[in-house]
């Protein structure tokens, strides 16, 4: 008799249960679009916040002072200590190496160079423009280009293991260089592929592949400095605490999280004789950055659960109130309160599965609509949210109708059957 | 008063205070929409201005230096202070290379120590330098001098400086490398003038256009860079945001909206009878349809203002918490509040008195 009642009951108000439905359906699709936003959100800004290029340096141990300012290197190009170029690789093998977005190698040097509209002595930087470089079985590109996103290419980028190289506007501009142009570095003939508008105080006038700056320098396999782009999260208290100091458990948590702390430490751990360290303007804000847009996001979150947990419930709560004849019906037929409860929220946990589950499969298609279009990708989706949203609307189903049925069995079944209620 | 008029105030009032439980529902569905849409217009429209306000911490987003790699002109840096007329801040930097005791050679930077400490917010410092003759150090630079806190000689161009560290820098950058002095030191020591002046210019992309523009016309001799850099990828990440939140926005006003929608026309629908009864005692149809109109508009007024007060406190409440300000409230969303409110309450009122317009009176009182 119960299932009967629940089934007619589904089949003779089509269009009612369709309404309540529909409400659930959408309430539960708001619903689990922003929790899916808000839950990826985060990694997805950490990604755009890489546009500020690397937020990690790895140097020599025994480096010596740089001594540069204004846009002049005045240190002696044969001075300082040097990374090994073969060591390079062993990045992409530390414990975060999928965090480690990329990186690339500097060396910087000088040199005469010249051309049909004068020479001078230049800053000359060395570096991988799209180097293939395996470590294990794993293959991967480094390049300055993803570090340096803002520099702008007049021309096109010079390709890696070439004698092709970028210069910098202002001295393109005093030697009369174009694209296709050939410029002599200390003797070497090389050719421009592009003219450089880096946008920043780079130092160097002339960049080009790290082989032939290598072979300028006299320094096979040699490396100033790495540059490394990685996805961190914000420091805490925590990260800036001594590795050195804490007690076994605790060195394994921090090891273990990736702050930009901890890959430095790592990074140093991989490369000999090296010292990494976070570039503070980068690593530093990002943190800021990404805790304020994350807590925004979850505030948004939380309006977006109270809008589509009132839908619900309204929508429940007024479904309900239509009833109160047939719940008068069953009271006069002789049906105990709790049997009349039992019909009317087992049709509404009937209609939070339903109308949830159709909620959750446009939820997502909408989460990934919003990733597509505002990030170019699509929202990573945590099966979590599964139990989680279909939980919720049964929760919020049964609560907006429990309030309607206690005050419709409340009334007198005389009063509300002659229509005075 | 004209006697219809006040039977149809009357009406009204009755309508509300008989009926308190069901006005009130139907208030508070509205109300709650409204406060949802008001906090949520209201932090779409502030959140841009809290956000270029977090992306300021990154520092300068433009530098201005000489013409050719030279000094800047005597005054550069009042001359920039007048063209940002309070619209950002600027910092002067000079640079010489100096040598320490034993011959090496080192970057020495005069600066205004109070102002680059708001601007880079992510230098790490130990301790401020305060007094004259007192010393920054970058970590690698005191590393090479290693002193600690012993004063020592820097000599330029044959004059000897004696200078005490009293704290360390650490950037992870160039500034490493380098020792900063107080600029009145630098330039008694020196005679080095400005050279680099790095301005952080407030506000969104455009206003930091025209703030280089002003910059560069106001100094001739020098040359504004901006630092695409921090342009760029502020605008890249601001815009990101802005969009995700904006979609939520729209997806939570939808949902509050439809969902007041049904409440108002359920309750408008079950108040079939009372139409039905006006239309019988002989009131005409625009009479009848105008008071539910009425009512609906009433309602929605009522619903706006509520809705806006407590949005705007739900909207301060989320500034305070997430970015430990208030967001100010924007007074020029109340109309579009207001107005959305009133439209779905009365679009509320239509739907069910097109379905009820030929329906006669008889049949609803039958209760058909």
């Amino acid at each position: 008799m119960f299932i009967r009642l629940v089934y007619e009951s589904f089949r003779r108000q089509r269009r009612r249960k369709l309404l309540a439905g529909t409400a659930i359906a959408l309430g539960a699709a708001v619903a689990t679009a922003m929790i899916a936003v808000a839950t990826d959100i985060g990694d997805k800004v950490n990604r755009e916040l890489r546009s500020y290029g690397a937020n990690l340096v790895v140097y020599p141990q025994e480096d010596t002072l740089d001594v540069e300012a204004g846009g002049l290197n005045l240190k002696p190009a044969s001075e300082g200590a040097y990374l090994r170029e073969a060591d390079l690789p062993k990045i992409k093998g530390i414990f975060w190496r999928h965090n480690v977005m990329a990186f690339a190698p500097l060396l910087p040097l000088q040199a005469e160079v010249s051309a049909a509209g004068g020479s001078e002595k230049a800053e000359i930087l060395g570096t991988y423009f799209s180097k293939e470089l395996t470590l294990g079985k794993e293959r991967f590109t480094s390049s300055i280009r993803t570090l340096r996103p803002w520099w702008k290419v007049e021309g096109v980028w010079p390709a890696e293991d070439s004698e092709q190289v970028l210069v910098r506007t202002d001295l393109a501009s005093r030697l009369k260089l174009k694209p296709g142009d050939e410029l002599r570095i200390a003797g070497r003939s090389v050719r421009v592929a592009g003219i450089l508008d880096p946008g920043d105080s780079t130092t160097e006038a002339v960049v080009v592949p790290l082989a032939l700056a290598q072979q300028i320098a006299e320094r096979p396999g040699a490396v100033r400095r790495v540059l490394v782009s990685a996805l961190t999260k914000p420091e805490d208290a925590f990260a800036r605490r001594d590795p050195g100091s804490m007690t076994p458990a605790d060195r394994d948590a921090w090891y273990c999280s990736p702050y930009a702390n901890s890959i430095a430490f790592q990074l140093r751990e991989a490369i000999p004789h090296s010292e990494a360290e976070q570039i503070r303007q980068v690593a530093q804000n990002e943190g800021t950055v990404l805790t304020r847009i994350e807590g925004l996001m979850l505030l948004v979150t939380l309006a977006a659960l109270v809008a589509s947990a009132l839908a619900v419930s309204a929508a429940m709560t007024t479904a309900m109130l239509q009833r109160r004849r047939e719940v008068g019906l069953m009271k006069a037929l002789g049906a105990g309160n709790p049997a009349i409860a039992a019909v009317f929220l087992a049709e509404s946990a009937i209609l939070a599965l339903v109308g949830g589950g159709v909620g959750l499969l446009a939820g997502m298609a909408m989460a990934r609509q919003i990733g597509l279009a505002v990030f170019g990708s699509s929202i990573r989706f945590d099966p979590v949210l599964l139990p989680l949203v279909l939980g919720l609307a049964v929760l919020v189903t049964f609560a907006g109708s429990a309030a309607a049925v206690r005050s419709a069995l409340r009334v007198d079944p005389v009063i509300v059957l002659r229509g005075d209620a | 008063m004209n006697p219809r008029r006040s039977m149809f105030l009357r009406m009204l009032l009755r309508s509300a205070l008989v009926r308190p439980g069901r006005a009130l529902t139907a208030l508070a569905a509205l109300a709650v929409a409204a406060t949802v849409a008001t906090a949520m217009l209201n932090l779409y429209t502030d959140a841009g201005a809290k956000l270029e306000r977090e992306f300021r911490n990154y520092g300068a987003n433009l530098v201005v230096v000489g013409r050719g790699g030279g000094a800047l002109p005597e005054g550069a840096l009042q001359k920039v202070e007048s063209a940002l007329g309070g619209r950002g801040m600027a910092v002067p930097f000079s640079y010489a290379i100096a040598k320490t005791g034993d011959g090496a050679p080192v970057v020495v930077a005069g600066t205004d120590m109070e102002r680059v400490r708001a601007l880079n917010s992510w230098w790490s410092v130990t301790a401020w330098p305060g007094t004259s003759g007192d010393a920054l150090m970058g970590a690698r630079a005191a590393q090479a001098i290693s002193l600690g806190s012993e004063p020592f000689d820097l000599s330029f161009q044959g004059r000897t400086l004696q200078v005490k560290p009293v704290g360390t820098l650490r950037t992870g950058a160039a500034e490493d490398s380098r020792i900063y002095l107080a600029m009145p030191d630098f330039q008694a020591w020196t005679g080095v003038g400005v050279s680099t002046i790095e301005v952080r210019a407030a506000g969104s992309p455009q206003q930091v256009e025209e703030a280089a523009q002003q910059l560069a016309a106001a100094l001739p001799a020098a040359q504004v860079r901006p630092v695409r850099q921090i342009l760029e990828a502020e605008a890249q990440v601001l815009g990101k945001t802005r969009s995700t939140i904006l979609a939520a926005v729209a997806l939570i006003l939808v949902t509050a909206a439809l969902c007041v929608l049904a409440t108002l026309t359920a309750s408008v629908f079950d108040r079939r009878k009372d139409l039905a009864v006006m239309k019988a005692l002989g009131a005409s149809e625009r009479l009848a349809h105008a008071f539910f109109l009425a009512e609906a508009a009433a309602l929605g007024t009522t619903g706006a203002v509520i809705g806006f007060a407590l949005g705007v406190g739900a909207a301060a409440w989320i500034g305070r918490a997430n970015f430990h300000a208030p967001i100010s409230p924007r007074l020029e969303i109340f109309p579009a509040v207001l107005a959305g409110s009133i439209l779905v309450a009365v679009l509320a009122a239509l739907i069910p008195i097109s379905l009820l317009r030929h329906v006669q009176p008889a049949a609803i009182l039958k209760g058909e």
